[in-house]
Formats: structure tokens, sequence, C-alpha cells
């Protein structure tokens, strides 16, 4: 699989900041994954993803979208096509008083033409399960159903890549369930990249991979089995691990499973 | 309280004042308005009376609602016939008497004039969607490009202040709850004490709209915004037949008006 985003030894320090917030990233992301980066606060998973559509730009190092430098001015437009972004409040990134106008903001700005916008937005709209409030103004709805809304303005754009930043931080667990299963049918059923910058561990146990970030760093990276099992690390970043991992752990049994099911195989398992 | 404010207030419908395009009301009432001040006597008033009171038949918007967005106008209405009814030489109604019969006529006429006006204009914004407003002004203004006004940068500002209009004053009611929380009294007092009492609110109103406005940037930034060159619309503005006849009906009504201006009728 080739890599559509690339990391080549990224550091980045905030100009008002003595300390810095990445100091030597290397990383790819395959084209079709869904990515799970999880950190508490000041871990640096936000600048990461920030640095993925050009917000931000490396102090030192390279990071390359589909091979486009992030730092070169002229590739900043179609970067930001390639990797579409949702932030953590829906409020802030509605410009439209109409669902469907909001929408169709992505795709106006592209200079698509108007037949082909009225396809994607009824085709996002349909994708997120909002087809339903097209016309409705968006301040009415749920904090999920609106941040479905920022997700189908991004999808409209047809990006390869959906980062989204902390899309759950400010909703209820309603809220949160809807934006996870959207992201995670989107990735599996459109082949759509996915990364998704969290603090919340269950949200991590659907993602094809886990990167766990420290200080600036990365400092675990694989299979969501793979990285909960090391239950030391975890603990000593102040990370929780999923239940079944823990009891496997305490119980000193292999931690390689992380469903119900096999945990209680695996429990009964050491019983015979 | 904060959720009776009406700014913008648009009813949705499906009458054919509705489905105008933005640009045709918008013209309509440019037309209107001039129409208005180039009446002069009781038929041309007349006129302009009978037009309005059938574009509001068409468009179905009940005059209670037109009035009551009226009320904070009241103030100016009265003083307006005040001044004129005092104020204007001529034949006395009674001997002695300060108030003339032309005082009395000017006075009528400028009510009506200004309960016109507004009424004109309320059809407008009751009838078009602030988006589609926004939209037909941006094609309207848009040979002023040329001479460099940014009329893309006026109207994008002008609808997303609209759209952030129920937001802030939801953000607003929390601010409020937080201070009543600790004891803030915002009811009691005279004027000043009551003015002072909204500073610990328009502080963090400010702040964290200030906060909004840079998220937002980046949010608009990052789903490819560029300015307004190369950008295209999902809804495309048509010009129907409808909207022509509308149009040479509005101009047909101002030459009326004018004409009987002419005649001093």
């Amino acid at each position: 699989m080739n890599a559509i985003i690339r990391f080549e030894n990224v550091h980045h320090t905030y100009s008002e900041e003595a300390h810095e917030s990445l100091s030597g990233i290397d990383l790819s992301i395959e084209e079709g994954t869904f990515v799970a980066v999880l950190g508490h606060n000041g871990s640096g998973k936000s600048t990461l993803a920030k640095h993925m559509n050009a917000i931000l730009t490396p102090t030192q190092g390279k990071v390359f979208v589909s091979d486009l430098d992030t730092s070169l001015e002229e590739n900043i437009l179609e970067i930001r096509r390639t990797v579409g972004m949702v932030f953590q409040n829906p409020d802030n990134q509605i410009v439209a008083n109409v669902v469907e106008d909001d929408v169709a903001f992505a795709p106006e700005n592209l200079g698509i033409p108007s037949d082909e916008i009225r396809r994607r937005v009824d085709e996002a709209l349909r994708q997120v399960g909002m087809s339903e409030f097209k016309l409705h103004a968006p301040h009415l709805l749920s904090g999920g159903q609106k941040q479905r809304i920022a997700i189908a303005g991004v999808v409209a754009m047809e990006p390869r890549v959906i980062v989204l930043d902390e899309p759950t931080a400010m909703l209820d667990p309603q809220g949160r369930r809807e934006v996870i299963s959207t992201i995670t049918r989107l990735c599996r059923e459109k082949g759509l990249t996915v990364v998704l910058i969290t603090h919340h561990m269950e949200e991590c146990v659907g993602a094809d991979r886990l990167i766990v970030m420290s200080n600036g760093r990365i400092v675990a990276d694989g299979t969501p089995v793979e990285v909960f099992s090391q239950v030391e690390l975890m603990d000593r970043e102040g990370l929780s691990v999923p239940e079944t991992t823990r009891l496997l752990y305490e119980l000193g049994l292999p931690t390689d499973v992380l469903d119900v099911e096999s945990c209680a195989e695996e429990i009964a398992r050491a019983f015979r | 309280m904060l959720k009776d404010i009406t700014l913008g207030q648009f009813f949705p419908g499906d009458t054919i004042v509705h489905r105008l395009d933005p640009r045709t009301k918008l013209l309509a009432v440019l037309l209107y308005i001039v129409a208005l001040f180039q009446a002069k006597g009781w038929v041309g008033y007349g006129l302009v009376l009978l037009v309005t009171a059938l574009c509001m038949a068409m468009s179905h918007i009940s005059p209670k609602n037109i009035f009551k967005g009226m009320k904070p106008m009241l103030f100016i209405i009265v003083l307006t016939a005040l001044l004129n009814i005092f104020y204007t030489a001529g034949t006395p109604i009674l001997p002695g008497w300060i108030v003339t019969w032309e005082g009395i006529d000017r006075a009528v006429k400028m009510i009506l004039r200004i309960v016109l006006l507004i009424t004109g204009t309320f059809l407008l914004t009751y009838t078009t969607s602030p988006m589609a407003l926004t939209d037909g002004m941006e094609v309207l203004l848009g040979p002023m490009k040329k001479i460099g006004v940014p009329v893309h940068e006026m109207t994008l500002m002008m609808s997303m202040a609209l759209r952030f209009i129920p937001t802030l004053i939801e953000e607003t009611d929390k601010i409020m709850s937080a201070q009543k929380a600790r004891g803030a009294d915002f009811e009691s007092g005279n004027l000043i004490q009551r003015a002072k009492a909204l500073l610990p609110i328009l502080v963090p109103l400010f702040v964290s709209s200030f906060r909004r406005a840079d998220e937002l940037a980046v949010a608009m930034e990052s789903r490819c915004y560029h300015g307004g060159s190369g950008r295209t619309r999902m809804k495309q503005l048509r010009m129907e037949r409808r909207d022509w006849i509308a149009l040479a009906l509005s101009v047909l009504f101002l030459a009326a008006v004018i004409v009987l201006r002419r005649l001093g009728l």
C-alpha cells in the first residue's frame, strides 16, 4: 500500500512557547486505513493533526500529502482538497444557516458546476444519515447531528483523507456514538482514510492502527490489540486500557484480545 | 428574553412573492421606494397604498406581523407627525389656532409615507431567506467589483453575521445564567446600574466571539475557501417569466406615480 501522508523527522515549536510540541515524528499513513491517535492534552496530537492539511507547517522536517510538500504555498489548495478536517466545536465550523448550503460550501469554493454540487451534497448528507434535515437550520440540531453535518461538509469535497481533531470532545455519549459509527462506516464502505484524534480509549478499539502520543513523540504504534497489551506503558502514560485487557492483565493471562467473547474464552482456557 | 429578537426575520412560505428571484424583489423594493417619494397628491398615495395592500395579500403576510415589527419606530412616527402638525404655516382650522389644515394634510401624508416605507421593506425581508437576500445582493452589486468594492467579502460577512446571531444569543443566555447563579442582578436598579451589570456579560462574550472567529477562519480555509474568485454556487439564481413580469409591473407602477405627480393629483 502507498502512504498518503508521510511525516519525515517533523519538529514543531509554537512561537510563543519554549518547548517543542512535536519532537521528531516519523510516520506514514496508508491509504484506506482507520488510524486513531490517542494522547493526553498537550501530548502534541492536535498539532500532529494540523500538520496533515497544512494549517501548521513543520519548523524542521517535512510533511508530504500524496507526495506534495505541505510547506510550499502552491500545494496548499491541492492538499486541502485531499485532506479534509473536522474540528472539535461543531458550531464554529458551520458557515451557513441552512444545512444543505453549509455542506455545499467546500464544493462551491472549488468551483464545481452547480448540478455536480447538488449531487455531492445529497450524497454526502445521505452518507452521514442526515438527508431529512437538509433544509433545517443548523443551530436547532443536536451536537452529534451538527458534527455529522460538519463531516458531510468535508465528504462533499470528496477528499481521500478525513482528519478529525477530537470530534467528540463536546458531545454527549449518544452524539459520540453517532459520530464514531459514521466515520467508521465512511472508512469501511467508501475506502476513505480516516485519522481520528481523541483522548477516549473506547473510540480507538475499532481502528486498524493505534498511535499513542506523549510529549510530542510517538510512544506506541500498532494495532489496538498490540498497543493496549502494553499495559505498563499505558499506565505510565496515564491512559486507560479496555476492561477486557485490564482483566486479562490482572489475571496474568496473554492480553492479545479485545472483545468480551474472546476474553471469556481466554479465561476459560486458563481454567482447563 | 433574548429569544424575542427578530432581526432578519423570515416567514417561510410558498406564495408567488416568496418564489420570486431575490434580485427581482430587491429591484422592485428600490422602485417602490422611489415611487413612494414621488407620490405627492392623495391619488398618488392612494395608488401606493393599494399596491402595498395587494402585495401584502399576495404574500400572505398578516398586517399584525408588520405592525409588530413597526413598534420600535412608533416614537419617530409620532414625533414627525406632531412636528408637521404644529410647524406648518397655512390656514388655521379654527381662528387663532396654531394647527393648520395644511399641517394635518402633511402630517397624515408623512405618517403614511413612513408606514408604507417600513411595510415595503418588511415584505422583502419577511418573504426572502437571508441567504437568498445576500446572494441577490452579491449579484446585483457585482458590477461594483470592477471599481474595487469588495462585494463578495461584504455579502459573506453579512450572511455569516446572520448565521451567528442564534449562536451568540445562546451563548449570551448561558453567560447570563452563569452570572445569575453567582448572584448577579440584571433586573433591578436604575439605567446606569443595569448597564454596569451588563459589563460582566459583554466581556466574556467578546472574548469568545474572537475565539470563534479564529476557529471559523481555520475551518473555512480547511474547506478550501480562498476568496470569491473561481467560486461557483449550488443554487443558481434564475430569472423566470414571473420575475420579468413583476419587474415590468414595478416600472409601470413607478411611471404611473410620476404621471400622477405631474398631473398634480
